[in-house]
């Protein structure tokens, strides 16, 4: 392959054997310079690249495909942190349709709107069909389901989903599982998927293939990223044992509007940056609330990330990065 | 005025402040002090509720205002009272007309946890 992959690998894990992700370099090729992240699974391995990046045209041959995840558009949100939330989307949509490597899907994972409005909604339904990739996978965010429990966004985006909005499908080989950890809260606890959501994704991923790479997409983050914030869900373990036994796993969320990585075993964690607007670093602030920066900055810290993680037995890593610090310059 | 006068007005008001301070140490004055609020309010910052804890009469009513750029929800977590979205500079007001402890929280953010006395 002429290595397109290789060499953000190159760029980011280059001290991967040693003692994990080398930081600095990770640092390096994070870049914030639009809203979104595309992903590209090759051979199973998912990789992520800024839209920024001009892509290889080799590279994009053979079964290779490509999604684009983008986050918590926030529609109706119109605080001095964002005052456009829409443009800001209408931003990213214009990237991923001039990506010259076509997505053939595009994820949102969550925060469709600020105030679960029908007009927000609209609005949302609106901008994103501009895009060039038609279909859209939704999970819901808990400011979708703010006055109805959600029957709007189910009704809207959850047509044909189990419980809450929960669903599965298989592309190219790849099977996405889309779960809901907004529902149902507890008073003094995170993200919570149920009992219910549990087993049925117990049983979707049976007699599956060990080889099969799955894609589990869900709002809050599945892994623990700031318990004091919420920043986590309170039955993820339960969730990540069943797919333990498989050999590609990458678990992709929102909700807390700055990228995150880990890499645990055979499970990749990311969370993605908002189209809406940045909140603080874990414990940088005294609270997860949005975060002003200038405006001539915005972009920046909505911008796309340029992380590429691969799935392999490695060591794990997190990077907390506060979003100012990547290069913006491509 | 004088600054002679300036210095005996200081100097009674020192006074009244300490005589006040002492008798707010004595058990009759205290019970007084503490004696709950006909009606409080709750500002929520920061996702987080302040105080944190309320203390009020029977037949109070509290108001919680949203001071947030986000919306945030009160939710009894018995079901007594719910709130619903209120977004920010949102109110929410709540009368209490029996005695207990009441456990609340943002369902929204979940973190966020608070409690009514109601004696």
């Amino acid at each position: 392959m002429p290595d397109k992959k290789q060499d953000l690998i190159d760029q980011t894990l280059q001290d991967l054997n040693n003692d994990g992700v080398d930081r600095r370099g990770f640092l390096k090729c994070m870049a914030w310079a639009g809203t979104g992240l595309i992903w590209t699974l090759s051979g199973g391995i998912p990789v992520s690249r800024a839209f920024a990046k001009k892509y290889d045209k080799d590279g994009s041959k053979g079964g290779d495909f490509s999604f684009v995840q983008i986050s918590d558009s926030h529609i109706g949100f119109n605080k001095p942190a964002n005052p456009d939330v829409t443009a800001t989307l209408q931003t990213a949509i214009n990237k991923i349709n001039g990506m010259p490597h076509k997505p053939d899907f595009i994820i949102h994972t969550g925060d469709l709107s600020q105030l679960s409005k029908p007009s927000e909604f609209d609005t949302l339904d609106q901008a994103l069909k501009a895009a060039s990739a038609k279909q859209i996978y939704f999970v819901p965010g808990e400011h979708d389901m703010l006055t109805d429990n959600g029957a709007q966004y189910l009704q809207r985006y959850g047509k044909g989903t189990k419980g809450t909005g929960w669903y599965s499908f298989d592309h190219k080989g790849v099977h996405f599982i889309g779960l809901v950890n907004v529902a149902n809260l507890k008073a003094g606890g995170m993200g919570s998927l149920g009992h219910e959501q549990l087993e049925w994704l117990e049983g979707d991923l049976k007699g599956r293939s060990a080889s099969t790479p799955i894609v589990l997409f869900a709002h809050i983050p599945l892994w623990t990223v700031y318990p004091d914030w919420g920043w986590g869900t309170d039955d993820s373990e339960q969730a990540l044992s069943y797919v333990k036994g498989f050999g590609s796993v990458t678990v992709l969320n929102g909700h807390i509007h700055q990228i995150m990585q880990k890499i645990e075993g055979k499970v990749s964690f990311h969370t993605a940056m908002s189209t809406a607007f940045p909140q603080p670093a874990p414990g940088t602030a005294p609270s997860a609330g949005p975060m002003k920066v200038p405006a001539d900055q915005l972009q920046k810290v909505l911008g796309i990330t340029d992380v590429n993680y691969v799935v392999s037995g490695r060591s794990l890593a997190i990077v907390n990065s506060a979003l100012g610090d990547g290069d913006s310059s491509k | 005025m004088t600054g002679k006068n300036v210095w005996v007005v200081s100097f009674a008001a020192t006074v009244i402040i300490a005589i006040v301070l002492l008798l707010a140490g004595t058990p009759s004055i205290t019970a007084n002090d503490q004696s709950p609020a006909a009606k409080a309010e709750v500002k929520i910052d920061n996702f987080s509720f302040g105080p944190q804890t309320v203390t009020v009469s029977v037949g109070a009513t509290v108001t919680w205002i949203n001071r947030d750029d986000i919306p945030h929800t009160v939710v009894s977590t018995d079901g007594v009272f719910n709130s619903k979205v209120k977004d920010t500079d949102e109110k929410f007001s709540y009368t209490f007309a029996k005695a207990g402890t009441y456990l609340y929280y943002c369902s929204v953010h979940p973190k966020m946890t608070g409690k009514v006395v109601v004696q």
